[in-house]
């Protein structure tokens, strides 16, 4: 739906489970790609960026939040503590909450990235996040439509730049340019990248 | 003149070869790799070095079927969070097991091993890694 994706086409669950054996019980295909790209935004004041667009997005809400870097460390190994933290102060500065979110880029850097990230930020409880996706909550068309740009994994991992290009695909949803994949009426976005394994997270909140 | 050699410098760093970590006295948290501030006390903890019995469980594990540069020719191996008996969590191989022996809450002792070697003519870096613990 991405035509600008990496690994723009299908991949059956059945090439996921036979693609080679990465770290058990994580395939190739379970882990985002090497990935050459870019991605660019234009950031500026309400003003001043009326004088160049008529369709301005609005960044409502930012928050970042930092965890150790060793994962023995952590206070848990089945969530992102910085995702839920950061997702929790991104909330708070736009004044919504996790239910007002239509269309959301998370950072799948490998499958169960994903499903740590949407119960971090709330979108499901903790342990509900696998029954959430198999029930197609997150398609386009279900509660909240999650990595419409085909994420990290079908879109490609260019390190750097994935947080701007995650920022730039929900741009591109809340003005409607996206085409086949676009989640209609979409107010408000979301953004989740996730640096050191979990150590950082950022949740941005987009309005338009 | 003295000279230093290269394992004399290797040896002064205890953790590597030794469970050797250190202990807040204030508040009796143990820290394994050694901390030398305690989080939680800040400038009221007191530090000093702590042996572990190298005796632990299994937390959480996994198989790397694709390995870093220098771990190539020991692939598939297995890395294990481990939690100590005095309670610091370190991430380590687990090796000579049983496929029934790598799971969640199995006992495992520490054990000294080669690491990794730097090509064929640089140092061999040696290490702990942990084994299952068998009831005999």
């Amino acid at each position: 739906m991405n035509p600008i994706a990496q690994y723009p086409f299908e991949i059956s669950v059945e090439k996921v489970l036979k693609s080679s054996m990465v770290a058990d019980p994580l395939t190739l295909l379970d882990c985002s790609p090497l990935t050459d790209g870019a991605a660019a935004i234009i950031l500026a004041r309400e003003d001043i960026a009326k004088k160049y667009t008529d369709t301005p997005v609005y960044l409502t809400g930012s928050g970042q939040a930092s965890d150790t870097l060793a994962l023995h460390d952590r206070s848990s190994l089945t969530g992102v503590l910085a995702a839920k933290i950061a997702s929790e102060k991104a909330y708070k500065m736009a004044g919504v909450t996790a239910k007002d979110i239509p269309v959301a880029e998370v950072h799948d850097c490998f499958s169960i990235a994903e499903l740590m990230a949407i119960e971090d930020i709330g979108f499901v409880s903790k342990g509900e996040g696998g029954k959430f996706v198999q029930d197609g909550q997150t398609k386009i068309g279900g509660k909240v439509a999650v990595n419409t740009s085909g994420g990290l994994k079908a879109c490609g991992h260019p390190v750097g730049a994935t947080g701007i290009k995650q920022a730039a695909e929900i741009v591109i949803q809340l003005r409607g340019d996206a085409g086949k994949r676009q989640v209609d009426g979409a107010e408000i976005g979301l953004t989740h990248n996730v640096g050191g394994s979990g150590a950082t997270c950022v949740v941005n909140i987009f309005r338009r | 003149m003295h000279k230093t050699s290269v394992p004399g410098v290797w040896r002064r760093f205890k953790n590597r070869y030794q469970i050797v970590g250190t202990q807040c006295e204030t508040c009796k948290t143990n820290f394994y790799p050694p901390r030398e501030l305690c989080p939680k006390c800040r400038r009221g903890g007191k530090i000093s070095e702590k042996k572990f019995a190298g005796l632990g469980k299994i937390v959480t594990y996994t198989r790397v079927h694709a390995a870093p540069a220098g771990y190539e020719k020991q692939v598939p191996y297995a890395v294990a969070i481990v939690q100590l008996e005095e309670g610091p969590m370190l991430t380590t191989q687990i090796v000579d097991y049983n496929t029934d022996e790598l799971k969640i809450g199995q006992s495992v002792r520490a054990t000294f091993r080669k690491m990794y070697e730097d090509g064929d003519e640089g140092i061999i870096h040696y290490g702990t890694k942990f084994t299952p613990i068998r009831e005999s």
